[in-house]
């Protein structure tokens, strides 16, 4: 092991200390022995590292917030409150808000992603002001959302994506009256198909959702609290409560100024080495051949990954990628999507539908050869365990894989 | 012919039977012919008077045609094995033991037990082990068996019984959760509990990759891909913390442990668990919603979730879920384990395990050390400490660290072992080997000398079933000239290697000093003798004394840790040691067959299971028997990284598309040993055998002729 001068320990900092974070940690500590690694996670966060995905469930209250804490491994030392503002790579060191600095022998970023904010006239993103605006990315933003909707009639979610609809359920589902304002033709363009999206959005209706779709937020209105919020075809939506779901960035600022490759990410290879010795990136924050991904699957994927590695345990492991699917329980709103699913009209493709109008499911699969390449399951998802394997081990199919669509 | 109330040769249920002596003509029993009848004992409670098939014919193996009725030697000649005298056998085995103990230390010379040996026999095994043979190097093949759910009962409860309450239990319950278990193929007599269970209106979860027999008689049941039973567990314990099932009087009071099992859980949230697993978080919750919706509720495993390089893990992460419901230490309600071997139970008790003295006492702890080393009559220091596991011992058989001779009593490793032809190879690297059994097993046929043992129905002793209940084998017939107890080989053997004190082959002998040796211990067998036994259909360890009645039910006030709490588990998911990839692209998947029984060394020499169960099969999906263009019947060829095997492809829908089953209880081509993985469980030593990565084609014609 690479370790600092004259002792057996290896100090390991990891920037974050969200859900790759906890991760990275719990495997690393548990692949090598006790005291070979001092491990200090540092973050920015007041609270230790929870499960993220989650909080529409603390929302809901169907969790305890001090409830869905993750194990970090024996013998990890959590600075929690305390914000990395610089690293060094070339004196592996890294200085904390207060002006003190630490040394390190590995690094391991794992900034995670911060709220995309929209373009919106009343909203300023320092204190998100006016009252009555929330994000729902933290432990932190969740507690005062819980707080909020207990107490609003009305509330506008920004953000017709994956977030921002399991947020507008578990808020429809704490009495408040929910309107979801989107910008894109659909709902969760990015993983659905008008289709499904259209089914998507009648199960919302029937929880009391509202939808508007193809619709641009322009302006809040409101001066100490929120009161309404104004579309570019001058709707003005009556509310108590507006929250930003409008998707989420890669936090790079850290990397960028230590002088690391950064393009949407911080760069790193297939062993998640970034671009200065000794430095490895994770999860949301990370690009990994191209690719940067808000999910858990892929930064488990990577935190273990890189674990093996530095433990030595599996000098080899590399990180190859991985096929996420993203996966949506929101009440009796269950979904499952993979892959690209405008390639339902490429040449050579073949698209399998089966539809339940009376049971609100669907199930819509796109392939190419006898190989997955997207889907889309809505409503009962009693094959997605089979379909979600075949697609993240890119199985092949039998001739006729119209099994996969009646469980 | 007064008929003899005993127990059948086989599994861990030890069902009650009679046996009645056919009369003899004139010229003795016919070779082909048993000497004794199987009849119904109604009125022992494990079976009440059923058997299975496997049961109804053991008495088969009795006739003299099939077994072995003299010691074998193998001739310095021409290398094949001859009959003997036990005298010359004995004489060399001692020779084979002492030689490579002179050349190479004690620690050269081995001793592998088996699962199937009485009591007695265990316990004199593992003395003469420490006491005779002086050497660390003794593992049995219960290693292979429960080793992983004994670990883990230890950790969490204190003590390791595999049930804590009687199978009569099993009717009462309102929730049962089988996991990788298959009683009604592998313990059929053992069914009407479930049955009676659901008849009460109790429901039944079935955890397998197969829809066997047992799983379709289930309310729900639950396939997930081989190696993810841990993950399984852990989203269970996820949804019953999200839905309030948390019974937290129960965990206040009773347990230790919780935040790091709830951390855990909290890092196995349903949709994440559905993508390891592949069960639908729907049929997960609805699993959820039967267990803990149910007042009582059991969780009872088998090797298919314990037979994995994490089966302790998780077996705890399956104790986690009965603790956190409130469903253990309370009447109807527990986990338990479905030992496989007649005495996989009593087996691993006595002191034929590595680590372990009789009633449980531990090689490392001075004191157990101390008393077991007063009965024995020898210095504390004397006693070898702990040893490897099984398949360490065999992997390092015939090497400079490893033994040079080894004296093999009831099981056969060439065939039930994990990576078999490595370890066939070892076997044949050995200085000498000695086995003795009832048949010439595939490991006898490789043996120096061969001893003929005697039966279940020739011999008396007891054995511990998977309840816990300690039963008597009573002998129904004299073993066949030619053929001597194992009591008597190894008190032949003690007195060759100069301890002629200690081994007497009385077995009631060997069981009242098995009782002081256990007195005091987690299995303390004290206050059970022979009559008691007779008189009570079985006594429950512990029972510490002779006025004591036993203890059917464990936990019930208190778990035997030192503080009597229970004990969660905090260990996550990991994958298992070999996942498939795209040289190696299925999961492979073994078990068992109703008609066979383990190796099959006894099964395999009956017609009538024979006929039932006539050879090793592949069983694959529909799909993937179209993916790779093979029909029913084409001879398929599995290739791991250890091995390839042959057997005929059996197409059916039960598996999964991504998983192919291979029973185990043959040699030869279809032995399905030859591919498992010996990666073992760091805590319990269980290689993996219910899991490893494999590659399925058809047969080139000319193999598959061969």
């Amino acid at each position: 092991m690479n370790t600092s001068a004259g002792t057996d320990t290896r100090r390991v900092a990891v920037v974050g200390a969200g859900m790759a974070a906890a991760r990275f940690a719990q495997q690393l500590l548990a692949r090598t022995p006790p005291g070979a690694v001092q491990m200090t996670l540092y973050g920015a966060e007041p609270d230790a590292p929870y499960n993220r995905a989650l909080l529409a469930d603390v929302l809901t209250g169907r969790h305890d917030p001090d409830g869905i804490g993750l194990p970090l491994g024996e013998g990890a030392t959590l600075r929690t409150g305390t914000r990395v503002t610089a690293v060094a790579p070339a004196a592996r060191s890294l200085t904390l808000a207060d002006g003190t600095t630490e040394s390190y022998d590995t690094l391991v970023l794992a900034t995670g992603a911060a709220p995309v904010l929209p373009p919106l006239r009343g909203l300023r993103d320092d204190d998100r002001e006016p009252g009555g605006v929330h994000l729902l990315r933290t432990l932190a933003d969740c507690r005062a959302l819980a707080d909020a909707a207990r107490r609003a009639t009305h509330a506008v979610v920004i953000g017709g994506g994956v977030l921002g609809v399991s947020a507008a359920r578990a808020l429809a589902a704490l009495g408040a009256s929910t309107t979801i304002v989107h910008r894109g033709a659909w709902l969760m363009e990015r993983h659905l198909d008008d289709r499904s999206a259209r089914l998507a959005r009648g199960q919302l209706a029937a929880l009391g959702i509202t939808t508007h779709l193809a619709a641009q937020p322009v302006t809040l209105h409101g001066t100490d609290h929120v009161q309404a919020l104004e579309l570019a075809d001058g709707t003005k939506l009556e509310t108590d409560l507006v929250l930003l779901a409008c998707g989420v960035r890669p936090r790079t600022a850290l990397a960028r100024a230590a002088g690391l490759r950064v393009r949407h990410g911080v760069v790193v290879d297939d062993r998640l080495a970034a671009s200065a010795p000794g430095v490895h990136a994770i999860g949301d924050c990370a690009e990994h051949r191209g690719a940067v991904h808000g999910l858990t699957g892929p930064a488990w994927a990577q935190a273990d990954a890189l674990a093996a590695h530095l433990s030595g345990t599996d000098p080899g492991a590399r990180h190859t990628g991985t096929r996420p699917l993203t996966r949506l329980s929101a009440g009796p709103l269950q979904l499952a999507a993979f892959g690209d699913m405008t390639a339902e009209h490429a040449p050579g493709h073949d698209t399998l539908r089966y539809s339940d109008t009376l049971r609100g499911t669907s199930t819509t699969l796109v392939l190419r050869g006898d190989r997955l390449v997207a889907g889309v399951l809505l409503g009962d998802l009693a094959a997605t365990g089979d379909i979600a394997l075949a697609w993240q081990r890119d199985e092949p199919l039998p001739a006729d894989p119209s099994y996969l669509l009646i469980p | 012919m007064t008929p003899t109330d005993t127990h059948c040769p086989y599994c861990a249920l030890q069902c009650g039977m009679r046996l009645r002596p056919r009369p003899t003509g004139p010229g003795g029993t016919p070779p082909a012919a048993p000497p004794v009848d199987v009849e119904e004992r109604p009125g022992f409670p494990v079976n009440q008077g059923a058997l299975c098939g496997k049961g109804r014919t053991a008495p088969a193996l009795l006739a003299r045609a099939l077994r072995l009725a003299a010691p074998l030697v193998r001739d310095a000649q021409d290398g094949t094995l001859r009959e003997a005298s036990w005298d010359e056998a004995l004489d060399r085995t001692a020779d084979g033991l002492r030689r490579a103990a002179e050349r190479h230390g004690n620690a050269a010379v081995g001793v592998f037990g088996g699962g199937g040996l009485t009591n007695e026999k265990a316990y004199a095994l593992g003395k003469f082990a420490r006491v005779v043979l002086r050497t660390p190097n003794i593992d049995y093949n219960g290693r292979f068996c429960m080793s992983s759910a004994a670990t883990a009962h230890r950790a969490a409860f204190g003590v390791d019984r595999g049930l804590p309450f009687p199978l009569e239990d099993i009717a009462t319950t309102g929730c049962v959760v089988l996991v990788g278990a298959n009683p009604a193929e592998t313990m059929p007599p053992a069914l009407r509990y479930f049955t009676r269970m659901r008849e009460a209106g109790g429901r039944l979860i079935v955890v397998d990759p197969r829809r066997t027999r047992t799983a379709e008689q289930a309310d729900l049941h639950l396939r997930p891909v081989p190696g993810t039973d841990l993950a399984l567990a852990l989203g269970m314990l996820h949804l019953v913390i999200a839905d309030g099932h948390l019974d937290k009087d129960f965990i206040a009071t009773r347990t230790t442990g919780f935040e790091g099992a709830r951390a855990t859980a909290m890092a196995h949230w349903p949709e994440r668990v559905e993508q390891i697993t592949g069960v639908p978080v729907s049929r997960l919750r609805e699993a959820v919603r039967m267990f803990a919706g149910a007042g009582t509720g059991m969780v009872l495993t088998a090797r298919g979730s314990e037979q994995h390089s994490k089966g302790t893990d998780t077996v705890r992460a399956w104790i986690n879920l009965c603790l956190a419901t409130g469903k253990a230490g309370r009447p109807g309600s527990g986990y338990g384990c479905l030992t496989g071997q007649g005495n996989g139970q009593g087996g691993r008790e006595h002191g034929q395990k590595a680590d372990q003295l009789p009633g449980y006492r531990s090689l490392t702890d001075p004191a157990d050390r101390a008393h077991v080393a007063a009965v024995w009559g020898v210095d504390p220091d004397s006693l070898p400490g702990p040893g490897p596991s099984a398949y360490e011992l065999l992997d390092r058989a015939g090497t400079p660290d490893g033994t040079r001779a080894l004296l093999v009593m009831g099981s056969n490793p060439v065939v039930s072992a994990p990576r078999a032809a490595h370890v066939t190879e070892r076997l044949r690297a050995l200085d000498f080997l000695a086995v003795s059994d009832v048949v010439l097993s595939e490991t006898a046929e490789l043996a120096d000398v061969v001893l003929p043992a005697a039966q279940w129905a020739e011999e008396t002793g007891t054995t511990t079933n998977l309840e816990g209940r300690v039963i008597l084998r009573q002998a129904a017939v004299p073993p066949p000239p030619g053929v001597r107890t194992d009591l008597t080989l190894l008190k032949e053997l003690a007195a060759r290697l100069g301890t002629t004190h200690g081994f007497p082959d009385d077995p009631q002998e060997i069981f009242d000093e098995l009782r002081r040796a256990s007195a005091g211990g987690a299995a303390d067998y004290a206050g059970i003798d022979y009559a008691r036994i007779r008189a009570e259909n079985g006594v429950f360890w512990p029972c510490p004394d002779p006025a004591h009645p036993g203890t059917p039910r464990l936990f019930l006030d208190r778990f035997a840790t030192p503080d009597g709490r229970a004990r969660f588990a905090g260990a996550g998911h990991r994958p298992q040691a070999e996942e498939p990839d795209p040289a190696y692209p299925l999961h492979l998947t073994t078990g068992r067959v109703t008609a066979q029984y383990q190796s099959g060394a006894q099964t395999r020499r009956i017609a009538e299971l024979n006929a039932a169960a006539p050879g090793p099969f592949v069983e694959l999906h529909p799909h993937l028997a179209e993916c790779l263009g093979v029909g029913e019947g084409d001879v398929l060829a599995v290739t791991s990284r250890r091995g390839r095997a042959l057997a005929p492809a059996r197409i059916t829908a039960a598996i999964r598309p991504d998983t192919v089953f291979m029973p185990f209880h043959w040699d030869g081509p279809g032995r399905a040993n030859t591919l498992t993985n010996p990666a073992l469980d760091p805590q319990s030593r269980m290689p993996e055998f219910k899991v490893c990565a494999v590659r399925v084609e058809k047969a080139a014609e000319a193999e598959a002729d061969a």
